[in-house]
């Protein structure tokens, strides 16, 4: 199976990535060897067969709902790129 | 070599206990093997020698005055330096996993498997390198360079906890934690020819562990020894309130075992693991201490794990998709590197672009199609219900069987470079490693022989969830009547 460079396109903008020509050139051609690689799960009889959602036996446990000391603000804010007044500053979303 | 280089975990402890040698001798040669090596294996990313020095003198200030109080107990570890892979948060201390977008990004808060360490007394000497995010198998996919095998600098140390296997090999310090999502701490183990544990998922909890493929990611050790692995292995597990897939599970206390055999121990050998492809020596070596463990009292049973061919593609779907959406808190707003933009949907694009290197890229790119509309069931669907075989495959092995004996990898390290161009070459390489992560079960690794250019073979033992007890065991047994793992390097 050979995705398209579209394909390709299409997956960058949902992960996103902006990719040069040629990224998108060499991960069409990996992204295609490893899912051809990958199409052996379909030979694969899982009718009936439930997916993992835990490898672990399922249990819940429900903590006490006590307040706990949170992080102060500027301690968050110290590894921001772009702090302004106790915000994160973003570029315009809306013109 | 300086002789405090080769002394085990629980012989430095003695004599940090007994007074024969302070904490900060103990960190100071440490560092200065660090110093003396760095150049040529890169195995840190930052080194915090500094502050390492202050806790060792604090340490050993703290011992000195419980001599005048009798009745308190001093941490177990206290004054032991460690190494910890850069992709476990120190509060305080830079954590960049690998990778150029955290390049400046100081957590401020520690892993709860570190905070543990530090509660029973550890100093750290620095962060070692990874493949960025943990993503690659050769410590040769990090931002800041790669690391060298100490066995042959013209060789990988494994990966992705290159940096601790390589540091712990190097007796740069004498034990390190690492990661495991797919053998990152077994592979890397098996290479520089040190002993690591890979827990039960849920065991040790990943608070602070920065997430790669969250269903499978676990923190594990590396140093010399079963038994010195397992020294700072217990005090790290249990459960945390900050991870809430973490199990209190006892017995959470791992001793030298008593008994001098392995007798009624029922040992697996699975058929699927040794391929015709592989390096014939890497058979040898593990099926010669098999037989080994067969001397010592064990009883082999040739088993099958019959689902072990779909392994790789499954966890190569299912670990890229965890990582897709774990690394979409990546954005360039509230921390990491951050490109100017004009808009906030090319912030994310350009930062994300530019602090990622090309693996994290591929994954995310895989892991996104995989969860993408119109192909989840095919594949991620799919290799989540092939994971629920692979599951029961070990479920049945271990109503047969005590534990289960594999080679950890194919081959012996291999050369710098060798795989870079082709990504499913290197995710072969995680061949017998991956199916512990994907049923959650723990794995050693250990030494058992080297091939005839001089480099480490690895075996790796596996047993039910929360048996790491009967893992440590096995290799401790082993470990009293072999000396591969107290070998060094040519290079010291």
């Amino acid at each position: 199976m050979t995705l398209t460079l579209a394909e390709v396109e299409h997956i960058a903008q949902l992960a996103r990535l902006h990719l040069s020509e040629e990224e998108k050139i060499r991960f069409r051609e990996q992204l295609s060897a490893i899912l051809d690689y990958a199409a052996r799960l379909q030979q694969v009889d899982t009718r009936d067969i439930p997916p993992t959602s835990s490898v672990l036996p399922p249990r819940s446990r429900l903590r006490e709902d006590e307040p706990r000391p949170a992080l102060p603000q500027q301690v968050i804010l110290a590894n921001a790129p772009f702090p302004y007044q106790g915000y994160f500053r973003v570029p315009p979303v809306l013109e | 070599m300086d002789d405090r280089l080769t002394l085990t975990v629980r012989q430095a402890l003695q004599s940090l206990q007994n007074g024969s040698l302070s904490s900060e001798e103990l960190t100071r040669a440490y560092i200065e093997q660090i110093e003396r090596l760095e150049s040529k294996i890169h195995a840190f990313i930052t080194l915090t020698a500094e502050k390492a020095l202050e806790d060792a003198r604090r340490a050993d200030a703290r011992r000195i005055a419980a001599h005048r109080h009798p009745d308190e107990t001093l941490p177990s570890l206290l004054g032991l330096p460690i190494a910890v892979k850069d992709l476990l948060t120190v509060a305080g201390v830079r954590c960049t996993c690998g990778s150029r977008i955290l390049e400046n990004y100081v957590p401020p808060f520690t892993a709860t498997a570190v905070q543990r360490l530090v509660d029973a007394g550890v100093v750290i000497v620095g962060k070692t390198n990874t493949d960025e995010f943990a993503m690659g198998s050769s410590t040769e996919n990090s931002a800041y360079g790669a690391t060298f095998n100490p066995w042959d600098t013209g060789r990988v140390p494994g990966g992705s906890s290159g940096g601790s296997a390589a540091a712990v090999a190097a007796r740069m310090v004498p034990a390190a934690l690492g990661t495991d999502t797919g053998g990152s701490v077994r592979q890397p183990a098996a290479f520089c020819g040190v002993t690591g544990i890979k827990p039960t998922y849920g065991r040790v909890s990943r608070y602070g562990l920065v997430a790669y493929g969250s269903s499978l990611d676990t923190a594990g050790v590396l140093a010399h020894s079963a038994e010195d692995a397992a020294i700072l292995f217990w005090p790290m597990a249990g459960f945390d309130p900050l991870d809430a897939t973490t199990v209190e599970q006892p017995p959470s206390v791992w001793h030298t075992p008593e008994s001098e055999t392995l007798k009624g121990l029922r040992i697996g050998v699975p058929k699927e693991y040794f391929l015709p492809g592989m390096q014939p020596e890497v058979e040898e070596k593990v099926r010669a201490a098999i037989r080994m463990l067969a001397e010592l009292g064990g009883k082999v049973h040739e088993i099958s794990l019959p689902h072990t061919e779909y392994a790789l593609p499954v966890y190569y779907l299912i670990a890229p998709a965890e990582a897709s959406a774990n690394l979409a808190r990546y954005d360039g707003v509230r921390f990491g590197y951050r490109a100017s933009a004009d808009t906030l949907g090319e912030l994310f694009n350009l930062s994300r672009s530019r602090g990622f290197g090309a693996e994290v890229k591929r994954r995310i790119m895989l892991g996104t199609y995989a969860l993408s509309a119109g192909y989840y069931e095919a594949y991620y669907g799919q290799a989540q219900k092939v994971r629920t075989l692979i599951r029961r495959d070990f479920e049945e092995a271990f109503q047969q069987v005590d534990i289960i004996a594999t080679p950890v990898t194919p081959t012996t390290a291999f050369r710098v470079g060798e795989h870079r161009d082709d990504p499913l070459a290197m995710y072969l390489e995680d061949v017998f490693t991956l199916p512990t992560n994907l049923a959650g079960v723990p794995g050693l690794a250990f030494p058992v022989g080297f091939d005839r250019q001089g480099l480490p073979v690895g075996m790796q033992i596996m047993a039910s969830h929360f048996r790491e007890d009967l893992l440590f065991s096995v290799a401790y047994h082993y470990q009293q009547h072999t000396d591969w793992h107290r070998r060094l390097p040519p290079l010291l």
